[in-house]
């Protein structure tokens, strides 16, 4: 598996699309530092920047990838490698390499600009992590679309409606729901809710950091617990392991059984 | 204000001047002739000087009845065995320096206090350490007072069976400085006083206020710290209080902040740093009340208006990454918000004169959604809930159509 990690990884980090998207967290990282001048409220930009965007290019560029590597994958197959091998080999490269490129992207100018001297440097390093797990997790999503559908328009027909979806959809039925239902209890049911949706969730464990004062506000017990300990940290990034393991173990089933 | 500190200096120096020159000295040690309090202040003259040395004294309460001064040298330790309050003054004149104080009893019925302070005039508390305390420093009917440099410390629970660190009802012109509250129910509370001054005092962890106004005024408080209180400070019933200088700290909780203004009129607040509370300043029945300079850094709500508030000016106050920078909870608006600085303003300035030239609004819809439904704050920062907000700004709908701030500056106030 580590030989077909590499391959896919080396193929990647070559390519003109993983220095262009690396590129891009480096001059937006460097502006909004240069813009801001304050470390603080970058990292609150930066936040809203990540939530939406490391999701959209782990969904587009997991789909790109695995229709291009078509007949890379039909070479491989006809060797004599077990089957999960190469998929799971293939989504690490890919995965990797956008998360290398998130991290060095965001790592350099918020480096150069001091983050190891600033008290920000813990939630930097959780954005950088919360975006990280969003890219792995948006790209097996992507890799279980690309698997399953040999169509390229329906494939990123739904890759991007599932980003749609997850980013910005659920969200507002969320919303709707607890307008709706507001004379019954909710605090269950949002924490719930909330722990259903990567992004929602990586949005949650930000917040935990940059808006604990706001979200003590709210006088329910199970919120207090929840955010006021540090039940609601680790709740979160055990769900998002969760998410995380979830499609890939889906990788592995379709590539088993598919047909090429 | 500063004829009353004359008045005070002046008081001071006679009586000193006075003690040394025609008053004699008592001195109490465990081997001395004298040996406890309550014997020497039977024996002492009017005017006296009571010389305390360190040891353990407990003797129950003390009563002064007297114009005495009780000197303590090198911290003696009065104690109370948790059975009642301490030392009673209902005599003018009396100084109380260098004295720990401690484990007062607990009373649903009675206001035990370490010093206890009624009836009296020009008296003085400096330098003592009130520790378990139910009521640290009780002054009432009292007058041109000043309490300075004590610690009052207790181990509050709850708040029915804790008491104030200092608690004043019916008296006037006192002045409270450089003293340290912690752990208490309120830190600094007023009843019916006026004409008083709170300034350098540090309140720490108390379960209810920091600071308590009920029914004072006239008063001010300056340069004071209130970290992590119920409460920062609560000023209720009260007109023409000033409040300068002050800093509100990490008072988190669902019904903590910062400053608490409830039914106030006339006030000034100037120059006060809000950092990281739950509700920066929350705000209900309050009339002509000017926010100048103030800076809002990180709180949950910068500043909570629930109603019934008119005239009240925000002018030249710092936002900085608030999650909610103001929010209302009707659609009229009677108060001005202009020339302020908000970390959340997108405008532009075309003629770089500082101010924007587009408005800006700064009760955002979602802050009404979170009014109506609470559980909605976990939504916060969401991408649908900008593009809600957005929505919003281009046609307030729910939100005060008037309430702008017209002339939002581009660069952060000094």
């Amino acid at each position: 598996m580590f030989k077909i990690l590499q391959y896919s990884f080396y193929d990647l980090v070559r390519s003109r699309w993983s220095y262009v998207y690396f590129a891009f967290y480096l001059v937006l990282g460097f502006a909004l530092l240069f813009l801001n001048s304050s470390v603080s409220k970058s990292v609150i930009t930066l936040m809203n920047i990540i939530i939406v965007l490391t999701p959209m290019i782990g969904t587009i560029f997991g789909v790109m990838y695995f229709y291009s590597a078509r007949e890379f994958t039909e070479l491989l197959l006809a060797q004599p490698i077990k089957r999960s091998t190469i998929f799971l080999g293939q989504y690490l490269g890919v995965a990797l390499s956008l998360t290398l490129s998130l991290v060095l992207g965001l790592g350099v100018p918020f480096m150069v600009y001091g983050v190891f001297q600033s008290s920000e440097i813990w939630n930097f390093g959780l954005l950088l992590i919360s975006g990280s797990f969003l890219t792995f997790i948006f790209v097996a999503i992507a890799s279980n679309i690309a698997l399953k559908h040999e169509n390229k328009i329906k494939g990123f027909g739904y890759a991007i409606f599932i980003w749609l979806f997850m980013a910005v959809i659920y969200d507002g039925l969320f919303l709707i729901s607890l307008v709706v239902f507001n004379d019954y209890p909710l605090d269950k049911f949002s924490l719930i809710v909330t722990m259903l949706n990567p992004i929602d969730l990586s949005r949650i464990l930000i917040l935990l950091k940059l808006d604990i004062s706001a979200l003590l506000g709210y006088t329910g017990a199970v919120f207090q617990k929840f955010f006021g300990t540090n039940t609601g940290m680790f709740a979160s990034i055990g769900v998002l392991l969760i998410w995380t393991g979830i499609p890939v173990y889906f990788i592995n089933r379709i590539s088993a059984k598919k047909d090429f | 204000m500063k004829q009353f500190f004359i008045v005070l200096v002046l008081t001071y120096g006679f009586l000193s001047e006075f003690s040394n020159a025609y008053a004699n000295t008592i001195e109490v040690c465990e081997t001395c002739k004298i040996s406890t309090i309550t014997e020497a202040i039977a024996t002492a003259n009017k005017g006296d000087t009571i010389l305390i040395n360190s040891g353990f004294y407990q003797e129950g309460e003390i009563i002064i009845d007297k114009p005495l001064v009780l000197l303590g040298i090198n911290k003696p330790i009065i104690d109370g065995n948790s059975k009642a309050g301490i030392l009673i003054a209902s005599a003018d004149s009396v100084v109380i320096n260098g004295l720990i104080v401690q484990n007062i009893g607990v009373s649903y019925i009675q206001e035990y206090a370490a010093i206890h302070i009624s009836n009296s005039k020009y008296f003085t508390i400096e330098n003592n350490e009130l520790r378990e305390v139910f009521f640290g420093i009780l002054v009432e009917k009292s007058h041109y007072g000043l309490i300075n440099n004590n610690q009052v410390s207790s181990n509050a629970v709850n708040e029915v069976s804790s008491g104030n660190g200092i608690h004043m009802w019916h008296s006037s012109n006192i002045i409270i400085t450089n003293n340290h509250l912690s752990q208490l129910r309120d830190g600094i509370y007023f009843e019916f006083v006026t004409d008083s001054h709170v300034a350098n005092n540090i309140s720490i962890n108390n379960l209810r206020y920091g600071l308590h106004f009920m029914f004072s005024n006239n008063d001010s408080y300056y340069n004071n710290q209130f970290i992590n209180n119920g409460a920062g400070v609560a000023v209720m019933f009260s007109k023409f209080i000033e409040m300068k200088r002050n800093r509100f700290y990490k008072n988190w909780g669902s019904a903590s902040f910062g400053l608490l203004l409830k039914e106030i009129n006339d006030a000034e607040i100037e120059d006060n740093i809000f950092e990281e509370n739950t509700i920066g300043i929350n705000i209900e029945g309050s009339t002509r009340i000017n926010y100048k300079n103030n800076n809002f850094i990180r709180n949950g709500w910068a500043i909570k208006i629930r109603g019934g508030c008119y005239a009240n000016i925000f002018d030249h106050n710092n936002f900085i990454d608030n999650s909610f920078d103001i929010s209302y909870n009707s659609k009229m608006n009677d108060n001005s918000f202009d020339n302020n600085y908000w970390s959340d303003y997108t405008g532009y300035d075309l003629d770089k004169d500082g101010i924007g030239d587009v408005p800006y609004r700064p009760v955002k819809l979602f802050s009404y959604i979170v009014n109506q439904t609470p559980e909605t704050i976990i939504l916060l920062r969401s991408l649908f809930i900008d593009i809600l907000n957005f929505s919003e700004k281009v046609s307030p709908v729910f939100t005060p159509d008037n309430l702008v701030d017209a002339t939002p500056k581009m660069k952060k106030i000094q």
